[in-house]
């Protein structure tokens, strides 16, 4: 499976944010997307979940399944958890594997992150950390091949950050692509850097 | 002991678990008293047995009004003293309250049916009491909604002090405006004017049902308190837990 | 079909579980009924003779007004960015989302009618031929007001300028919801006629209103 990105050009606002952006990632092959806030590091992942429209350049998975779009074989996780404060952890989980078409109970991806003593409380009793976990369990309940993951580490202490890693090493050696957006090194060791912002 | 030791909530705890079944054995022994004066009160010549409708009417409009007084003092109790149980004392009383209200409306209608030929009318009286109980339904979703109940207290009282206007406006509907509605019999200057085999059953009847509203009212209190705890104990649960940190 | 059984039952959930379920629906929809005589006067042949317009317009703005926030709490919190991204095409999840808000608001709203009718002087038939007739046009208000809380997302604004935009679109379910009652109750139009074009223009607004609804919350996605 590769991810095939060429001349990706992005326009927010009247303002274009960049353009001629082009990269290749291989199945276990993760890549870190740099720069400087307001570079567009969140606007590329949101363009390669579908959720922002292409103004230019061509973005294609090669090897995927050719009965799902690109989004349908993705996972975003973003600045927002999508949780519902009044539902349980249980619930909330259960609701986007469900949604997103994960075929196993959720129990495991819970005990995976560490919040399976949560399961019972309402979403809204939770921290912002715990919550961040709950949205990365999201990820371990339903299997699909990209990860888009804007700054998965903030709000995380050294205990989910490492299970984090472990994590996401865990879905690269299954042949999983990633693409992480953050300010710094976030465990993903070796990884190919893209970073945005410089002139070419 | 003081009034002061129930401001405490444990303590109004193992107050209310002691008192409470004492309180509905003398609710249930006036009830009883009560149901039989009713019964054996005498029809009245006009409207035969349906005036006996009055007993649970009345009475339950009386502590619809009550239960309204009583959030309105509750309300004072949160926003003017900060009294630890005020604001649970006011979300115990609304939907008693308001059952009372409701079966004040319904016992009512079913009244006017034989009486007046209609089931609702929009005179002031009853279009006053009406909006009670619409007045309770708001205070209680109100309470329902805000996730946090001491936040939800204030926004309440203040609902509830305002809102306290419609009581005068409900007790001198009848004597202010032309209406269909009986107009005071009974708490008027003057003294009552209804025969005492009717007067006595009625006074009778409105201790049981007073009575019948304090208990459940100290159950209630008691189900918040504890409804309270649940949700501090699941708050406690979420910060012990890994990751709560941030 | 089980994610958009998921969704449909997560948000009859949380309907229910803030602030009571379709409890606050028809709490206004009491109240602007109740409000009615207050303006008009306590004429009860008058309230009689008006009273499924009535209740046909205080079921119209009680749908609509609870739909404002359909969309934008899912927006918010970023539960519609993974909707786009499920394997159930957008329309089906918008059709789910319209059910759970139906049952939850418009069904109660019909519950109360008869009891509402009461109110209005209206007779036990009256009451039930302006009940059969939301039960048939509720969904179709609630299937047009989709567009509306679908642009207030797209459009990042809410309030009155969405009621100004869709309201002009729910009168043909207005007219023949009143004209059904009336036909029940005084003729001399047969019920029929009025009714069986109301239950059409429910299912006509069941398919326009999803597609119009997720084509405007796709614009809205930039």
């Amino acid at each position: 499976m590769r991810l095939e990105a060429s001349s990706l050009a992005c326009v927010r606002g009247g303002r274009e944010v960049f353009s001629g952006l082009g990269f290749a990632l291989s199945g276990g092959e993760a890549l870190l997307v740099t720069g400087r806030n307001g570079s567009g590091k969140s606007s590329l992942l949101r363009i390669l979940a579908g959720l922002i429209r292409l103004a230019g350049g061509e973005l294609a998975l090669a090897d995927g399944d050719p009965d799902k779009t690109i989004p349908e074989q993705t996972h975003y996780l973003g600045h927002q958890d999508a949780l519902k404060p009044s539902l349980t952890v249980a619930e909330n989980l259960a609701f986007w594997a469900s949604y997103l078409g994960g075929a196993e109970p959720p129990e495991p991806a819970l005990a995976a992150v560490g919040l399976a003593a949560l399961a019972d409380l309402p979403a809204g009793y939770l921290s912002a950390g715990q919550r961040r976990r709950l949205s990365i369990a999201r990820l371990v309940a339903v299997p699909r091949p990209l990860w888009l993951l804007d700054e998965p580490t903030s709000a995380l202490d050294r205990e989910a950050q490492d299970a984090l890693k472990g994590l996401m090493q865990r879905h690269l050696s299954g042949g999983g692509l990633i693409v992480a957006a953050a300010h710094g090194p976030i465990g993903l060791e070796p990884a190919k850097e893209l970073r945005l912002g410089e002139a070419a | 002991m003081a009034l002061i030791d129930l401001a405490n909530p444990t303590r109004f705890l193992r107050l209310a678990h002691r008192a409470l079944p004492w309180l509905f054995e003398i609710t249930a022994a006036v009830f009883a008293v009560g149901l039989y004066l009713a019964y054996a009160a005498p029809d009245d010549y006009q409207q035969g047995a349906t005036v006996k409708i009055m007993f649970i009417h009345v009475p339950s409009a009386w502590l619809g009004m009550f239960g309204w007084g009583l959030m309105s003092v509750a309300a004072l109790g949160t926003l003017v003293w900060r009294h630890p149980l005020a604001d649970v004392a006011a979300k115990a009383a609304a939907p008693i309250g308001a059952a009372f209200t409701f079966l004040c409306l319904v016992t009512g209608s079913l009244w006017g049916r034989p009486m007046w030929g209609t089931y609702w009318v929009w005179d002031a009286r009853l279009t006053s009491v009406l909006i009670l109980f619409l007045m309770y339904l708001g205070v209680i979703a109100l309470w329902r909604t805000v996730e946090d109940p001491s936040r939800a207290a204030r926004a309440a009282a203040i609902l509830t002090l305002v809102g306290a206007i419609n009581l005068p406006i409900i007790k001198f509907s009848v004597d202010w405006w032309n209406t269909l509605h009986q107009p005071a019999s009974v708490i008027k200057l003057g003294g009552p004017s209804i025969y005492p085999t009717i007067l006595i059953p009625l006074l009778v009847m409105a201790l049981a049902f007073t009575l019948l509203f304090i208990t459940l009212h100290v159950a209630a209190m008691g189900n918040e308190i504890l409804r309270r705890r649940v949700r501090s104990l699941m708050l406690v649960q979420a910060q012990a837990a890994p990751g709560s940190s941030e | 079909m089980s994610s958009l059984l998921a969704l449909f039952i997560r948000d009859v959930r949380l309907a229910m579980r803030v602030g009571g379920g379709g409890g606050i629906g028809v709490l206004f929809f009491l109240i602007v009924t109740a409000l009615m005589p207050f303006a008009i006067g306590p004429d009860l042949a008058l309230l009689g003779r008006i009273g499924p317009a009535i209740l046909w317009l205080g079921a119209l703005l009680a749908s609509l007004l609870t739909l404002d926030r359909l969309f934008a709490v899912d927006h918010e919190d970023g539960s519609l960015d993974l909707m786009l991204m499920g394997e159930t095409p957008l329309e089906l999840a918008v059709a789910a989302k319209a059910a759970a808000h139906w049952i939850t608001t418009g069904l109660p709203l019909v519950i109360a009618t008869p009891l509402l009718g009461l109110f209005m002087n209206l007779g036990g038939q009256a009451s039930g031929a302006v009940a059969l007739t939301l039960l048939a046009g509720t969904p179709a208000l609630t299937f047009i007001g989709l567009i509306g809380a679908a642009l207030s997302v797209a459009l990042r604004r809410g309030g009155l300028l969405l009621a100004v935009l869709v309201l002009p679109l729910t009168v043909p379910v207005l007219i023949f919801g009143v004209a059904a009652s009336n036909a029940a109750i005084v003729g001399p139009l047969p019920f029929g006629t009025p009714f069986t074009i109301l239950c059409a223009l429910t299912l006509v607004s069941l398919v326009v209103g999803i597609f119009a609804a997720a084509a405007a919350l796709r614009q809205g996605m930039e």
